[in-house]
């Protein structure tokens, strides 16, 4: 008999009701809340007289509207200059204040971008489901937990059953084996992995990522890479309970103590697939061919090496296929053929719930530390996952190596990810940035994007054009 | 939520592989805090030739000409061909909201993107998935034929197009009834609410500190 994989374990042990039409009623246990994506659910929840089913399952933060220039930002709320964007920050903060949920304000010292904030708490842990209106929920997989994205209308049913109707997914292995380069970051695995199936590749699969790499990295890196299983079209991403693991959550604020950890430990210890547990598709990269990677293209699947050079229209057969490489390279301004090396960003972002933890921030340092920023670059910001990260990169001095190398030490908050802030691109901007989608306009109108890891997007910030940080 | 039983309606050409939900809906509308009104900036990057803001009058912005949704032939479209992927990217419900917004029943496309195809059902659109070599038919019969009309069939679970061509397509039993009923799924769980809590009280057991530990 063949064993469950962790996406099994998980699904099983969170199923209420299996129902005769093949779906299934599957249990929440945490249901992370941020401004964009829920006014609406408790408008919903309002008009039919409805309260939620269980408040302490639930937390919110405002991230995605939120300013991070220091002294807008000061003011809190009332000061958010955009008044439409400051509506919905006060909307969040009325509806939590309403319905009594837990809330991390603006100026909140654990404020920050909601899968930033879940793990750092402790508020997501090993084994649970976890939801929230945001597709890149996948992160919080990392710790061996069924996180995925859901709709407006599913955090209204959520907020009032306390469960969501689900059908089961398949599973996929993607295994990485051996051990990186240095200079490569678990940013550079995940877009190599989206690179190789597509960015429909995962659609109708849960991913659990394995193998020497995966085991070897930080709870960090395997966040990054649970973040960017959405882009490979995979509601969720997911890492096997280890040592890693507890030693990560150990402490953490909302993380249990004391028996009930010693308790939480064994139980969490079993949340690995059996070893024979069957996949449905198995992808298997070798850690040592992975190279530092940059998108060129306007999906993350197009992507490249820092060696390679951008693909011609002319040698590509299928129509549709063919379509879309002209198009993004119409849409960049970019010519076929030419070196990735050769791109040049006007900006850098370096922040989103991709890559904006203190690992990240000490990556991106260690390559400007001394350095000064190139003098074609327009900006160059830094944007901090949450004020938790903020202060321990403050501690470690990293600001200051920031701000030395002339780039912007900023508030926590989504910022230039997607741009619902003041923090944008102007029309044709190139931006090496360590967020995690380059679709057309997602950083503002006409922004041109480039997906890359915190070292790399550092390294370009110097440079001034995409450079292979392994040569740094 | 709006019932959908039957749909005969032009159909409109969305010709590319991979369409993401910010090219659905442009984040700086997702600062609204209503769940409608989103159809006039539907596609606002293709659509128009300057940059959506929220509340503004689209009236008076220039349009892109060369834009399906903006050419005579396919004004009042309500059913949308469109290729692989679709849907991809954000789970923003605005997506769906827009869509329908705009009048837009139902969309036709080799395959969706997972976040965005449950969306739809929450909103009365039917996504359908067709083989794409039929997807490719039906853009070749669109293009060629001004006025192109589809009957979409959710009982029946057929596409029937003007020459009497018939595609079958799947469509999970749950989500069929919800939307030929029109259903409030929430109320549907509710019915399920002792189950809900004879599953809290073993979770409890098992996992307490999953309990009262945010409060």
């Amino acid at each position: 008999m063949s064993g469950q994989t962790l996406y099994d374990k998980l699904w099983q042990s969170h199923l209420v009701r299996q129902r005769d039409d093949g779906s299934a009623l599957i249990y929440i246990d945490r249901h992370l809340i941020h401004e964009v994506t829920s006014p609406q659910a408790f408008e919903g929840l309002r008009m039919a007289g409805r309260k939620p089913w269980r408040l302490d399952a639930n937390l919110a933060v405002p991230d995605h509207n939120v300013p991070t220039e220091r002294v807008e930002r000061s003011g809190g709320v009332a000061a958010i200059a955009d008044p439409v964007s400051r509506l919905q920050v006060q909307t969040l903060d009325d509806n939590c204040r309403d319905f009594d949920i837990v809330e991390f304000e603006i100026n909140d010292v654990r404020q920050g971008i909601v899968h930033v904030v879940g793990p750092e708490q402790g508020a997501t842990l090993p084994g649970m489901t976890v939801v929230c209106g945001d597709s890149h929920t996948s992160t919080h997989g990392a710790l061996g937990a069924l996180a995925h994205g859901i709709g407006t209308s599913e955090v209204e049913h959520v907020l009032a059953t306390q469960c969501l109707i689900q059908q089961k997914m398949k599973n996929m292995l993607v295994r990485i084996d051996g051990r990186l380069q240095p200079g490569v970051l678990a940013k550079d695995v995940v877009l190599a992995v989206i690179g190789e199936i597509g960015t429909a590749g995962g659609s109708g699969y849960a991913i659990e990522f394995g193998g020497e790499v995966v085991r070897n990295m930080s709870m960090e890196g395997r966040m990054t890479m649970c973040n960017m299983s959405i882009e490979a079209g995979a509601r969720m991403g997911m890492v096997a309970v280890d040592d890693t693991t507890l030693e990560y959550v150990k402490g953490r604020p909302y993380a249990p103590r004391g028996a009930m950890w010693e308790r939480a430990e064994q139980a969490w210890r079993e949340l690995r697939s059996d070893d024979h547990a069957h996949f449905d598709r198995v992808v298997v990269l070798r850690g040592e061919d992975i190279k530092p990677q940059v998108t060129w293209g306007t999906s993350p699947e197009m992507v490249l090496p820092i060696d390679g050079c951008l693909p011609d229209p002319a040698n590509i057969e299928n129509a549709t296929e063919r379509a879309a490489v002209e198009r993004a390279l119409h849409y960049m301004g970019l010519q076929a053929g030419m070196p990735i090396t050769a791109i040049r960003p006007d900006r850098v972002f370096i922040g989103s719930c991709t890559n904006s933890r203190i690992e990240d921030l000490r990556a991106a340092a260690a390559v400007v530390r001394g350095k000064r920023v190139a003098a074609s670059l327009k900006q160059a910001l830094v944007v901090p996952g949450s004020g938790q990260v903020k202060k321990q990169a403050e501690a470690e001095g990293l600001d200051k190596v920031f701000i030395e190398a002339g780039m912007e030490w900023r508030e926590p908050g989504c910022s230039m990810c997607l741009a619902m802030n003041a923090d944008k691109l102007g029309q044709g901007e190139h931006c090496a940035s360590t967020s995690n989608r380059n679709f057309e306009g997602r950083q503002g109108f006409g922004g041109r994007t480039h997906l890359v890891s915190p070292a790399m997007a550092a390294a370009a910030a110097i440079a001034g054009h995409f450079v292979d940080v392994r040569d740094w | 939520m709006k019932s959908f039983v039957a749909e005969r309606g032009v159909v409109a050409p969305m010709d590319r592989a991979n369409v993401d939900t910010d090219l659905i809906i442009p984040k700086q509308f997702l600062k609204s805090i209503r769940r409608s009104g989103f159809g006039p900036h539907l596609f606002d990057d293709l659509r128009y030739l300057d940059e959506g803001q929220p509340g503004q009058d689209c009236s008076k912005r220039p349009v892109n000409p060369d834009f399906p949704l903006n050419q005579p032939r396919y004004q009042g479209a309500s059913i949308l061909l469109a290729r692989e992927n679709f849907g991809c990217g954000s789970s923003r419900e605005h997506a769906p909201w827009a869509l329908e917004d705009h009048g837009f029943r139902c969309i036709i496309a080799p395959s969706f993107a997972d976040i965005f195809y449950n969306n739809c059902f929450k909103n009365g659109i039917l996504p359908i998935v067709l083989d794409e070599h039929v997807v490719d038919t039906l853009f070749r019969e669109l293009y060629a034929n001004e006025g192109y009309e589809l009957t979409v069939d959710l009982e029946e679970q057929q596409v029937t197009t003007p020459n009497g061509d018939i595609y079958s397509f799947e469509v999970d039993e749950f989500r069929r009834h919800c939307l030929l009923k029109g259903l409030d799924d929430i109320g549907l769980t509710l019915e399920d609410a002792d189950a809900i809590r004879a599953y809290e009280l073993g979770s409890r057991e098992r996992s307490p500190w999953l309990f009262d530990v945010i409060r």
